[in-house]
């Protein structure tokens, strides 16, 4: 496995030196990684990179199928229209997580920022999901047009949100599961409480194992029939908006 | 930026907005709560680290804790097109202030730092007969001077204007004019740091942050939306905006709301970044009519549109996002040491190992003054 220590290398050295390693050995670590932008843009199947510090900005941008595991925290706009593979993050995120995602997984280990999983979305057997171990901030699936949310709150203290507010606001797809039912000002206005299905909970259970494995973490005593999901009211909410007839 | 370098070379330097180039900004702020001081180095490495949120067109920074020696006078540092502007501008200050000291700010030739302007620096003290008779305090004055020189003086421009505090920008990136001002020989208490990409508009000397006035500096990230509301605002009560950019507005309602109106800094911020109404509806009664009624009279104060902030004073910094979080903010704290910064990994490259760190949520402030001060409550 090739080690590239990034320290004081700009970002599009750094992802130079990705592409020519990977030629050679599709395993690869990073050190001391410090804001350098789109690491692992593009990738794919098949590669594996392990990240030590913390990645910048747009990190896995377009990724297609390459897996991505962060040992620190993530920076904004993770996964942004990534279309396929795998990130795992062993810490917590900020704003903007799965920008437009169209497809794979990201499991955060805690907490996630403003506006995760805005505008990602779904076509046919293409379905990106978030799992967060923690809370997520306000505007949680803002544009939400497909795909899965999932919020697990653990280690909240008291009094403490799993997700700030306006969640789903100007959702019309996809699905969001949370560990809790919040209160209801915390929603906007298009986003529904809807009924657990047993496809749900077999969904459910099958990414809490994962997020548990991986991240180390007994979750048993977690009761999944006690998820809240919420969906978007109407998939066409603003169709009137430009031409009425 | 083609057009900037194209109407330089032909001499006829537009500025803030008489050129339009659509085209994000860094900030990062590092305080010492104990007073301890350190060189600008740090700073500089901090804001190094996020080059590639900025563009060249602007870069600047704000010390707090430098003039020791000099503590009791306004350090003034100006910017001046010409000599003769200089000659004119330097008749007003001898007559409204005894010049203890002026000089030059030395610098050093950096390549991409280019086109500087004259950057002079005087310690003033206003004087006392003349506030008198305005029936104005020592710090009014001052103020009401340095607005008139950049209304009045054209072609000179005053940015900076406090006590035992300076700041120092210019055109270039952040680290070039860190490195022209060679701030590795300046020891302050605070530093903050901004590298600019202007959206809307050129970059010029003047409209490098942070923009200043007596002892308030700010750098900001965003770009207001309620900026003409806010200006006509601020111009109602003395000011002047002449910057034609929008973050000096900001300056400007802090001094305003705090220094003038005596409004404590934890009503302030929820005068620029107001609590939603249907919000405010689901507090006690004691605290909605607080809030709706600061709503209410300072309704031209809010600040719409995405923004984080650092605000410096001489008790400290606060740092301010926008009500819903539309620029990215990090802080961190280290034994006596409080970092903010839009990327974390801009913090980590100074502390690696920080005792706390957090996203501030939106509105809600990270508050980082010197030990002893309380002005908070």
């Amino acid at each position: 496995m090739k080690t590239i220590d990034a320290l004081n290398t700009s970002f599009g050295d750094l992802n130079s030196l990705i592409d020519d390693a990977i030629k050679i050995d599709r395993n690869i670590t990073l050190k001391n990684v410090f804001g350098q932008r789109y690491i692992g843009r593009g990738l794919l199947e098949e590669v594996k990179i392990k990240i030590y510090g913390t990645p910048g900005n747009d990190m896995a941008v377009y990724m297609d199928g390459a897996e991505l595991e962060v040992f620190g925290n993530g920076q904004d706009a993770i996964g942004n229209t990534m279309n396929y593979g795998k990130i795992v993050i062993h810490g917590s995120c900020g704003d903007t997580l799965g920008y437009a995602m169209r497809g794979g997984e990201i499991y955060v280990e805690r907490d996630v920022g403003y506006r995760a999983g805005i505008h990602m979305k779904e076509y046919k057997e293409m379905k990106p999901v978030i799992v967060v171990g923690g809370k997520a901030g306000e505007f949680l699936g803002e544009y939400m047009a497909g795909g899965a949310i999932i919020l697990l709150g653990l280690n909240l203290v008291k009094d403490e949100n799993i997700t700030g507010r306006f969640c789903g606001t100007g959702m019309h797809g996809g699905v969001i599961y949370l560990n809790e039912t919040p209160e209801k000002y915390n929603f906007g206005k298009e986003a529904v409480k809807a009924e657990l299905s047993d496809e749900d909970i077999v969904f459910l259970k099958k990414h809490i194992d994962f997020y548990s494995k991986t991240f180390k973490k007994d979750l048993n005593r977690l009761n999944i029939k006690l998820f809240s999901k919420y969906v978007a009211v109407n998939k066409n909410p603003y169709s009137n908006m430009y031409c009425t007839y | 930026m083609y057009d900037v370098l194209f109407i330089c070379m032909e001499g006829l330097m537009l500025k803030e907005g008489e050129l339009r180039i659509p085209s994000g900004c860094a900030i990062s702020g590092i305080i010492d709560k104990k007073g301890n001081r350190f060189n600008g180095e740090e700073i500089i490495k901090s804001i190094a680290l996020m080059h590639d949120r900025s563009n060249g067109l602007g870069g600047g920074f704000a010390a707090y804790g430098i003039y020791p020696q000099y503590k009791d006078f306004y350090a003034l540092h100006i910017f001046y097109d010409n000599l003769t502007i200089k000659t004119q501008t330097e008749d007003f200050l001898a007559k409204h202030f005894d010049i203890e000291s002026a000089g030059n700010i030395p610098t050093k030739p950096v390549p991409s730092v280019i086109n500087s302007p004259l950057i002079w620096r005087y310690f003033v003290y206003p004087r006392t007969y003349m506030a008198k008779e305005g029936f104005m305090d020592e710090a009014e004055f001052t103020s009401k001077c340095i607005i008139r020189i950049n209304k009045d003086y054209k072609g000179a421009h005053v940015f900076s204007s406090g006590k035992n505090m300076g700041t120092f920008k210019g055109v270039g990136y952040p680290e070039d004019i860190g490195e022209f001002f060679m701030l590795d020989t300046y020891e302050a208490y605070m530093w903050t740091a901004h590298g600019r990409f202007p959206t809307n508009t050129p970059g010029w000397w003047g409209g490098a942050h942070p923009f200043t006035l007596l002892n308030w500096s700010v750098v900001h990230n965003g770009e207001i939306s309620s900026y003409d509301a806010n200006r006509r605002f601020v111009e109602m009560y003395g000011y002047k905006c002449t910057l034609q950019t929008d973050t000096e507005v900001i300056t400007y309602l802090f001094d305003m709301l705090v220094r003038k109106h005596k409004i404590p800094m934890r009503k302030a911020i929820k005068i620029i970044a107001a609590p939603f109404w249907d919000d405010i509806e689901r507090l006690n009664k004691e605290l909605q009519n607080e809030l709706k009624s600061i709503r209410s009279v300072y309704a031209n104060a809010l600040i719409n549109g995405p923004f984080s902030i650092i605000l410096g004073y001489e008790k400290g910094m606060i740092a301010l996002n926008d009500r819903i979080k539309l620029r990215s903010l990090i802080a961190a704290e280290k034994d006596d040491r409080t970092y903010i910064a839009s990327e974390e990994s801009a913090i980590r490259i100074l502390c690696n190992s920080p005792d706390k760190l957090w996203a501030p949520k939106g509105g809600e402030p990270v508050i980082a003054l010197l030990e002893g001060e309380q002005e908070w409550d």
